[in-house]
C-alpha cells in the first residue's frame, strides 16, 4: 500500500535538530518505507542524516510516500507529529 | 638520501629503523577486493558497527552516571548518526558495485555527508559534522583494528614516525623499544616535545611530511640538537652521525658530575632546581638527574586512555607514589589543566573555536565542583606523606582564586570530619599564564603562598599566537620584551608580598635564559629532568650579582631577536669560563 501526503512544516525549529531525530525514530517504528520529498530532492525518512541535509525549515512543504503493510498507521503518526508544533512530549526542549 | 628540517624538541642523536604509524587523520588505504570477498567484507563492516555500538553505549552510560544525562546524551545522537539506514545502505550498495574495501567507501560516504552538512547554513547542523566524524572515526579505527594499538608490541628498536602522538599513544608505546619520535606537526611544547623530554628520546617534530616522505624500515636519523631528519644516509654521513652521537653522550656523562652539586651561584644564591614531570613513573629520572623538587607534577595522566573519571583513592595513591619516593624533596602539584590540546576525549566538550581561550582548567573545575573536590580531597590526603605544594591553573584574576580557596577549605573541613590527616600548612599557589593574572599578581598574592610563572601559555597568550601552528611559530617568542616585563612584574610583586615565584614552562630549559631568569630574582626553577645538569651548571658557573646586571640590560633592549643574540653570546661565554 502507498499512501502520499503533502505537509507543511509548522515547527518553528524546522524538520532539523531534535524534531528530525524524533521522526526518524516513529518512521523506525514502522515497516514500510517513509520518503521525504522537499522539491526534486528525496530521502530516507528513516534516516537522520538524510532528513537534516534536506534543511526544511518552518513553512517548507514536504511529500510524505510511505509504503508498506502499516502505511496508513505510520502515515497518521508522522503526519500528528509534523503538525503539532511542540517537540516530543517525552524529551523537553532541545539544546 | 633526504634531509627533511623540522623543531628540535628533544635533544640527542640517535640512529634506527622507522616505525611509520598512520596519521590522526588517517590515511585509508583503497584497496580492490575480489568478487567473492565482498561478503566478507559487508560482515566486517557490520563487526565493526556492532563493537562501534557497544563502545559507545559503554562510553554514554558511564558519562551518564558520573557527569550528567544530558552529557549521556551526546551519545545518543553519535548512536542516531552509526545507525543511519541511508549511510548503512548506501556503503553496502557501494561495496558490491565498485569493490573497494570497507574503510575507503565508508570514508567517501561519511565525507559526502559532511560536505552537504557544511554548505547548509544552520549552525546546529554545522556543529553535528564533529559529531559525524567522531563517529566515523570510531567505526574506522575497528575497521583498521586499531593499528595504533600496535605501538605497545613494538618488538624492536625502532624510531616512531607519525602525524602527531595523543597522549593516549605515547601512553601504551613500549618504553625501552622505542629510541626516537619525529612528527609531522607540532612546536617545541607540543604534548610530543614534552614526552620525548621526559623519555629522555630525541625528537624532531613540525617536520610537515615526515610520514609520507618515510617508509616503515628506512633508516633514519633523528638529530634533535639540529631539528633535523636524515632518511637513507649515505655510508659517510652514517658515519659522522654516529660520531656525533659518540660526543653528545660524552657531553651528557660530563654533565653528571653535577648531579650531587647544589644549584647555587658563585656568590651564593641558591635557586630551587626542579624537574616537570607528567608521569608517576618518572619519579626515578628525576632523582638521578639531581633536581631538588618537583616543581610541576601534571595530573592530567590520571584522565587519559579511560572512560570513567579517577575516583578519590586512585588519584590519593597516583599522588602518595610520587610525594613518597621524593622522600623531604618538594613537589608542587598543579589541578587539572584539562582542556584545548589536553582534553579528556571522552567527556566530549562542546567543540570550540579558541580552545586556548575557552572552558578548560580552573574553569572547568569550578563549574563542576563535583569533579574538581575529589581530586582536592586527594591532594590533601596524599600532603600527609611528604612535602606538598599545590597550585591552580589559567588564573585570570583573584576572584578565581578565592573561589578555588574555598572549595578547597570544604575539602579540608570533610577530611576533618572523617579524621583523615593531611598537611594543615600545605602550601597553595597561582599559575602565573595569562596575562591579566600576571598584572594584578599584586592582588592574587594575598590569597596564595607561591607563583609559578607557566611560559608556554603566558608566552601564546602574551603575543597572541598559537603556538601549535607552525606559520607563525616565528612570532612566538620567549625573548619578547613583553615577556621580559611580564616575568619582572610577576617576580617583583611576589617578593614585595614575600612569596617565592617559580617558572616552570619550557623557557625555563633553555639554558640560554638561565643567567636572565636568575638575575630577574627567581628564586625556583623547574624543567624536564633531563635539562637539570645543563641548567645547573649554567647556574653554578654565574655569579647573582653580574645576573642581575645581565637582567638589566636585556630589558632595555628592544626585540626579542637583540635579546636572544645578546644571551647566546653570554651562554657561549659562561661555557668557555667554566671549563
Amino acid at each position: 500500500m502507498i499512501v502520499k501526503k503533502r505537509i507543511k512544516i509548522i515547527n518553528p525549529q524546522g524538520l532539523h535538530a531534535r524534531p528530525a531525530s524524533v521522526f526518524v525514530k516513529i518512521a523506525n517504528r514502522y515497516e514500510s518505507e517513509v520518503t521525504v520529498r522537499k522539491g526534486s530532492e528525496a530521502v530516507n525518512g528513516k534516516s537522520i542524516m538524510g532528513l537534516m541535509t534536506l534543511a526544511a525549515n518552518q513553512g517548507s512543504v514536504l511529500e510524505l510516500e510511505v509504503s508498506g503493510p502499516d502505511a496508513e498507521k505510520a502515515m497518521a503518526e508522522l503526519e500528528q507529529f509534523l503538525s503539532s508544533d511542540t517537540e516530543d512530549p517525552a524529551k523537553g526542549g532541545a539544546k | 638520501m633526504k634531509v627533511l628540517k623540522g623543531i628540535a624538541a628533544s635533544p640527542g642523536i640517535v640512529i634506527g629503523k622507522a616505525y611509520v604509524l598512520d596519521s590522526e587523520e588517517m590515511s585509508i588505504p583503497q584497496r580492490s577486493i575480489p568478487a567473492a570477498a565482498i561478503p566478507k567484507e559487508i560482515t566486517r563492516f557490520q563487526d565493526a558497527l556492532t563493537q562501534t555500538r557497544a563502545e559507545i553505549q559503554t562510553i554514554r552510560d558511564k558519562i551518564s552516571k558520573e557527569i550528567s544525562k544530558e552529557h549521556g546524551d551526546i551519545f545518543n545522537a553519535h548512536l542516531m548518526v552509526l545507525e543511519d539506514r541511508a549511510i548503512i545502505e548506501e556503503v553496502m550498495e557501494r561495496i558490491k558495485k565498485e569493490k573497494l574495501n570497507t574503510e575507503h567507501i565508508f570514508s567517501q560516504v561519511l565525507k559526502k555527508y559532511v560536505q552537504a552538512f557544511l554548505k547548509i547554513d544552520d549552525e546546529y547542523l554545522r556543529e553535528r559534522v564533529s559529531d559525524i566524524n567522531d563517529v566515523g572515526r570510531r567505526v574506522i579505527r575497528h575497521l583498521l583494528g586499531d593499528q595504533r594499538s600496535t605501538l605497545s608490541e613494538i618488538k624492536e628498536k625502532v624510531i616512531v614516525i607519525a602525524y602527531d602522538l595523543a597522549p593516549s599513544d605515547t601512553a601504551v608505546m613500549h618504553r625501552k623499544n622505542v629510541i626516537g619520535f619525529a612528527t609531522d606537526i607540532g612546536g617545541r611544547t607540543s604534548h610530543t616535545a614534552i614526552m620525548a623530554k621526559s623519555l629522555e628520546i630525541p625528537a624532531v617534530v613540525g617536520l610537515e611530511n615526515a610520514t609520507r616522505q618515510i617508509r616503515m624500515g628506512d633508516t633514519v636519523v633523528v638529530d634533535g640538537i639540529q631539528g633535523i631528519l636524515v632518511v637513507n644516509p649515505t655510508p659517510a654521513e652514517l658515519t659522522k652521525y654516529k660520531q656525533d652521537q659518540a660526543r653528545y653522550v660524552d657531553f651528557n656523562k660530563s654533565l653528571q658530575r653535577f648531579k650531587d652539586l647544589p644549584c647555587v651561584t658563585k656568590d651564593g644564591r641558591n635557586i630551587e632546581l626542579a624537574a616537570n614531570i607528567e608521569l608517576p613513573e618518572e619519579t626515578p629520572a628525576v632523582l638521578s638527574h639531581g633536581a631538588d623538587g618537583i616543581g610541576l607534577y601534571r595530573t592530567e595522566f590520571l584522565y587519559m586512555n579511560r572512560d570513567d573519571l579517577p575516583n578519590e583513592d586512585e588519584q590519593f595513591l597516583a599522588y602518595k607514589k610520587v610525594v613518597t619516593a621524593m622522600g623531604q624533596k618538594p613537589v608542587v602539584i598543579r589541578t587539572f589543566d584539562l582542556g584545548g590540546d589536553k582534553f579528556l576525549s571522552h567527556l566530549e566538550m562542546p567543540h570550540e573555536m579558541n580552545p586556548f581561550l575557552g572552558w578548560r582548567a580552573i574553569r572547568f573545575c569550578l563549574a563542576s565542583p563535583h569533579i574538581f573536590k575529589v581530586q582536592l580531597r586527594a591532594i590533601l590526603r596524599a600532603s600527609a606523606f611528604g612535602k606538598l605544594r599545590m597550585m591552580y591553573p589559567m588564573i585570570s584574576g583573584v576572584s578565581e582564586v578565592k573561589q578555588a580557596n574555598k572549595l578547597l577549605e570544604e575539602a579540608k573541613t570533610e577530611l576533618r570530619a572523617k579524621k583523615t590527616a593531611f598537611d594543615e600548612n600545605m602550601e597553595v599557589g597561582a599559575m602565573i599564564e595569562i596575562p591579566s593574572a600576571a598584572l594584578t599578581c599584586d592582588i592574587i598574592a594575598s590569597e596564595v603562598d607561591f607563583f609559578s610563572i607557566g611560559t608556554n601559555d603566558l608566552i601564546q597568550y602574551a603575543v597572541a599566537v598559537d603556538r601549535i601552528n607552525e606559520r607563525i611559530a616565528y612570532l612566538y617568542e620567549p625573548a619578547h620584551p613583553a615577556v621580559l616585563r611580564l616575568l619582572k612584574t610577576v617576580i617583583d610583586a611576589g617578593h614585595s608580598k614575600k612569596l617565592w615565584v617559580g617558572i616552570c614552562g619550557e623557557m625555563s630549559g633553555d639554558p640560554i635564559f638561565t643567567p636572565v631568569l636568575v638575575g630577574l630574582g627567581m628564586d625556583e626553577i623547574s624543567t624536564s629532568p633531563v635539562m637539570v645538569p645543563e641548567i645547573k651548571k649554567i647556574v653554578r658557573s654565574i655569579t647573582y650579582a653580574e645576573a642581575q646586571e645581565l637582567a638589566k640590560y636585556v630589558l632595555t633592549l628592544n626585540t626579542g631577536v637583540e635579546v636572544v643574540n645578546f644571551l647566546k653570546l653570554k651562554y657561549q661565554q659562561i661555557l668557555k669560563s667554566s671549563k
